[in-house]
């Protein structure tokens, strides 16, 4: 029996997996795609919480955040096409101007 | 007939009296008109303290005269009232007073009110009539030996704001009026012993006087506070208290219980002010001042502001037997030990400052022995006869440009007439030569003493009067008698802007202070000479209550002819020695060298007071507050150990801005953990 | 039955994919691994009655954002010396670790929530109607928000992918 806890332990893992990915990898290509794991962990449990209670409000709202996604992911990589221009490297430690 | 109280308005003309102040002609005098006798001093200050200032910024000074007219007018005017207000005083009826309204309302809570008021009575009359009297002729007198001096102003503006002070102390109507005068001449007495500041030595004199009269002042304080809180407890009803004279007088029942601990205090208080031991140390000092000053402040008023508050005060004094003894000790041994140093010395101002110092220890002998009406005469006589003196020694430093050693003076009798006779009637009657003033006042000291106290303080204090007479005439030798010994390669390179004349403004004061000193004793010649002693009559309301000694006639004259006689033996003897051989004592300062050497070094007290109190007060000063406290934990710790630690905590958080976008993933991470962790509880 | 076999067949391809794109080298073989993630959870939103969303999955975050994750790295060229290898040390276990932690942690709480089975729903739930009737309905004004947001973006990129003039 499959019962809404499967669905939010599972965005859970999903979740944690986004987190740890974020935090180990250098390359900032595969940072902005965790970061995608990690919006659509909270899909997952929004439409799982949408079948659970009956209402399709849920839906709606994934809807939304997968606009919102779309609209991150394209900054984001145009932030990298930047910062690539200025020096040919995804690597995010090579960044550290904002250090003090 | 007699006028009735609160005179205002009426023409009266009583008959011709030999006495002129008998002749009263009362042209609508106010009470309200007392407030001007301090007013005047005090317009008089900002008049020339603001013609200080803008000489200052200007650069260069005002012509002299306008501060002269003004400071000089300002005391005559005080005068003028203050005789008025006596004339009319002395019509009044047997103890009245002149009380005017109060000026305005200074405290008032429900507890206490004290108005800011003047009262009248025989004593403040008294004690006006002096202050403005010989205050004035200082003025007159000022203007002459000051003139041409680069701070002029502030020197006249300094003279008037001391006066002004004064006379709030004698006028107050309340302990509280009385402290405000106290203190301001104090703090006047600063300025003007610091007058010339630029020289480091007399600054020094300056803030010696001040620190001392502030211990003093201490004590009195303490005194204050107590008779306040006891008042405070001891009042039943709901009005508040009016702590005026008067009503301490009213209610002087309140005080028996702590007669003897709060007399005490305000006698600190005295000490300190009328410099007896052990707080005299500054007066020698404040010789520093220009001479005008010391013949004011030292000689005639501020010293004698000790006295006036143990006068009024007397009947609290009177509760308290104790500390009226030990008042007798301390006048006693300051005026045996101040004669002995005055024998030694050979400035001429120091002798006379010890010789004041010696004086005013007779004057709380006096009080001490339950006699405030002699006391009183004799600070009345010493006013005359010591300012008199002071204003002399000034002539004769004016005439010597500025040389004060007496051993460089000699043979000035031809060359400054008038101030050598001033000075040799105002040195008999200190040596108590009848009928010059020292001697009545004197007496009646002495006989008081004899009446009341052990024979041996009688005998001690006779023995004073007699080294009186005797350094006094030891002075009066080395400056005026014999030959010129003032060589003509000291002081040269002093500049000699004036020439040795002494200018008639600086000789009339001191004219008029010596007939002052020749007649001032006929206020209070006793009865067994046939006199009515006005004096003791017009302040028997001072011990009112007390049963008056009768003496015999017999003794009396008994007494005052041993006192004129020792008097009379020292003083030629002292005339004597001195006029044959100057250096006479040259044997016996060898064989009694160290005695000499004592008695030359003031007792070494200053040395001692250094030993004892100055070096560790300034050491503790310096090592725990100034190191200790100020830098370590002020500065140390409160300023620079919070700037510390926010520099510590900036630096510990900036640790965390690394700038790799990986760690502040990870801190992210981390946080949100944390709050899950908190907000959900688990575990 | 058959729900329980291809949610859990669903689950672990997502788990996998996921976990292959963390820790693949090569991110082109990252942004695929990441599309076949995409696809499982298409499937797993299928199970759940929402099909429009599993549509709408399919049709931005594999069609559209991944493309334009393609299309910008090989726009890159990266070169085989630029791409960043993060090893396995110390660090990173203890990073994995907080993950995990994490995710004990989360699991921790839903334990102690009563959950129960989920309840029958009719035919039409999920149905692009429904969704639409919500949108232009209920959610009207944060659905042209959202419009306003999508054009902020567009002009931001734009602006940021402007050549310096230099």
């Amino acid at each position: 029996m499959i019962t809404l806890y499967h669905y939010l332990a599972l965005s859970a893992v999903l979740f944690g997996l986004g987190l740890v990915g974020l935090m180990i990898r250098r390359n900032l290509l595969i940072i902005l795609m965790c970061i995608e794991v990690l919006l659509n962990s909270a899909n997952l449990a929004f439409v799982a919480f949408a079948r659970y209670y009956g209402q399709m409000d849920a839906h709606v709202v994934t809807f939304f955040v997968m606009a919102v996604a779309a609209a991150e992911a394209a900054v984001g990589l145009g932030i990298l096409l930047v910062l690539y221009r200025h020096r040919q490297t995804v690597n995010a430690a090579d960044w550290k101007v904002m250090g003090g | 007939m007699r006028i009735a109280e609160g005179c205002n308005g009426k023409l009266y003309i009583r008959g011709v009296n030999k006495n002129l102040a008998d002749i009263v002609i009362m042209i609508s005098f106010s009470n309200t008109y007392l407030y001007l006798i301090p007013a005047f001093p005090l317009l008089g200050f900002v008049v020339n303290a603001l013609l200080s200032m803008g000489a200052a910024r200007r650069g260069k000074g005002f012509p002299e005269i306008i501060s002269s007219v003004v400071a000089c007018a300002m005391p005559t005017l005080s005068f003028g009232i203050a005789l008025w207000a006596f004339c009319i005083l002395k019509g009044l009826p047997e103890n009245g007073v002149l009380q005017p309204e109060p000026l305005f309302s200074w405290i008032s809570t429900s507890l206490i009110q004290i108005p800011f008021s003047f009262v009248f009575d025989h004593l403040s009359a008294v004690m006006v009539l002096v202050v403005t009297g010989v205050g004035s002729l200082i003025h007159y007198y000022s203007v002459g030996y000051m003139k041409g001096d680069v701070s002029y102003s502030r020197y006249l503006a300094y003279l008037n704001l001391f006066l002004f002070f004064m006379l709030l102390l004698v006028l107050g109507d309340n302990l509280l009026v009385l402290f405000v005068g106290w203190e301001g001449v104090g703090l006047c007495s600063y300025f003007l012993i610091g007058f010339w500041f630029t020289d480091a030595e007399k600054a020094k004199a300056g803030k010696k006087a001040f620190v001392v009269n502030r211990i003093g002042d201490f004590g009195f304080l303490v005194g204050l506070f107590y008779l306040v809180k006891t008042c405070v407890t001891q009042n039943t009803g709901e009005a508040p208290l009016y702590l005026s004279y008067s009503f301490l007088i009213s209610h002087q029942e309140w005080f028996l219980p702590i007669a003897t601990v709060m007399t005490l205090c305000f006698f600190v208080g005295a000490t300190g002010k009328s410099a007896q031991i052990p707080l005299y140390i500054w007066l020698p000092d404040a010789m520093a001042g220009p001479t005008p000053v010391s013949a004011l402040i030292h000689a005639a008023t501020m010293v004698t502001a000790g006295i006036y508050m143990v006068a009024r005060l007397f009947f609290l004094f009177h509760m308290a037997p104790l500390t009226l003894h030990i008042i007798a000790l301390v006048g006693l041994a300051t005026a045996v030990l101040a004669a002995l140093i005055a024998i030694t010395q050979y400035d001429i101002k120091k002798v006379l400052a010890y010789s004041t110092v010696s004086q005013l220890g007779y004057m709380f002998l006096a009080l001490g022995v339950g006699a405030p009406q002699a006391a009183l005469f004799h600070v009345v006589t010493h006013a005359f006869f010591k300012a008199c003196l002071f204003l002399g020694a000034g002539s004769v430093i004016y005439a010597m440009h500025h040389e004060q050693d007496i051993r460089n003076m000699g043979g000035l009798f031809k060359k400054v007439p008038v101030t050598a006779f001033a000075f040799l009637v105002s040195t008999l009657a200190i040596a108590g030569i009848p009928p010059f003033a020292g001697f009545f006042s004197k007496d009646e000291i002495l006989l008081n003493v004899y009446l009341h106290a052990p024979l041996w303080m009688y005998v001690t204090s006779l023995v004073a009067a007699g080294l009186t007479a005797f350094y006094m005439f030891r002075l009066f030798v080395y400056v005026f008698l014999g030959h010129e010994r003032k060589t003509h390669n000291s002081h040269d390179h002093h500049e000699e802007h004036h020439s040795s004349q002494v200018p008639w403004i600086m000789d009339a004061p001191v004219a008029i202070l010596g007939l002052l000193a020749i007649l001032g004793g006929f206020l209070g010649v006793p009865e067994v000479l046939h006199g009515s002693n006005h004096f003791h009559h017009w302040l028997s309301f001072l011990t009112e209550g007390v049963e008056a000694h009768h003496v015999s006639h017999s003794l009396e004259l008994t007494l005052m002819a041993v006192s004129t006689g020792w008097a009379l033996l020292l003083s030629l003897t002292s005339l004597k020695l001195y006029s044959a051989n100057l250096n006479w004592t040259a044997p016996l300062k060898n064989k009694f060298a160290p005695l000499y050497q004592l008695m030359q070094n003031k007792f070494y007290v200053d040395e001692v007071y250094t030993f004892l109190i100055v070096k560790p007060l300034l050491g503790i000063s310096r090592v725990v507050l100034w190191k200790g406290a100020d830098q370590k934990l002020i500065d140390g710790v409160l300023v620079h150990g919070w700037s510390g630690l926010s520099q510590f905590g900036a630096q510990a958080l900036a640790f965390l801005q690394t700038g790799y976008l990986g760690h502040y993933l990870v801190l992210l991470t981390l946080g949100v953990v944390v709050l899950l962790v908190c907000l959900l509880g688990i575990f | 039955m058959g729900e329980q076999f291809f949610f859990y067949i669903f689950a672990a391809i997502t788990v996998v994919a996921i976990l292959l794109m963390i820790i693949n080298n090569n991110p082109i073989a990252s942004a695929m691994c990441l599309v076949f993630a995409f696809f499982a959870l298409s499937a797993l939103y299928v199970l759940l009655h929402a099909p429009f969303v599993a549509i709408m999955q399919v049709l931005v975050y594999a069609g559209a954002i991944m493309v334009l994750f393609v299309f910008v790295i090989m726009m890159l060229r990266l070169r085989p010396e630029d791409l960043v290898v993060d090893r396995w040390n110390a660090k990173n276990l203890l990073l994995g670790g907080i993950g995990v932690f994490f995710v004990v942690v989360v699991i921790q709480v839903l334990r102690h929530i009563p959950l129960l089975a989920f309840q029958p729903v009719d035919p039409h739930f999920g149905s692009p109607e429904e969704v639409g009737r919500l949108i232009f309905g209920k959610y009207m004004i944060p659905f042209e928000l959202i419009s306003v947001t999508l054009l902020v973006a567009l002009v931001g990129v734009v602006v940021l992918g402007k050549k310096e003039k230099s």
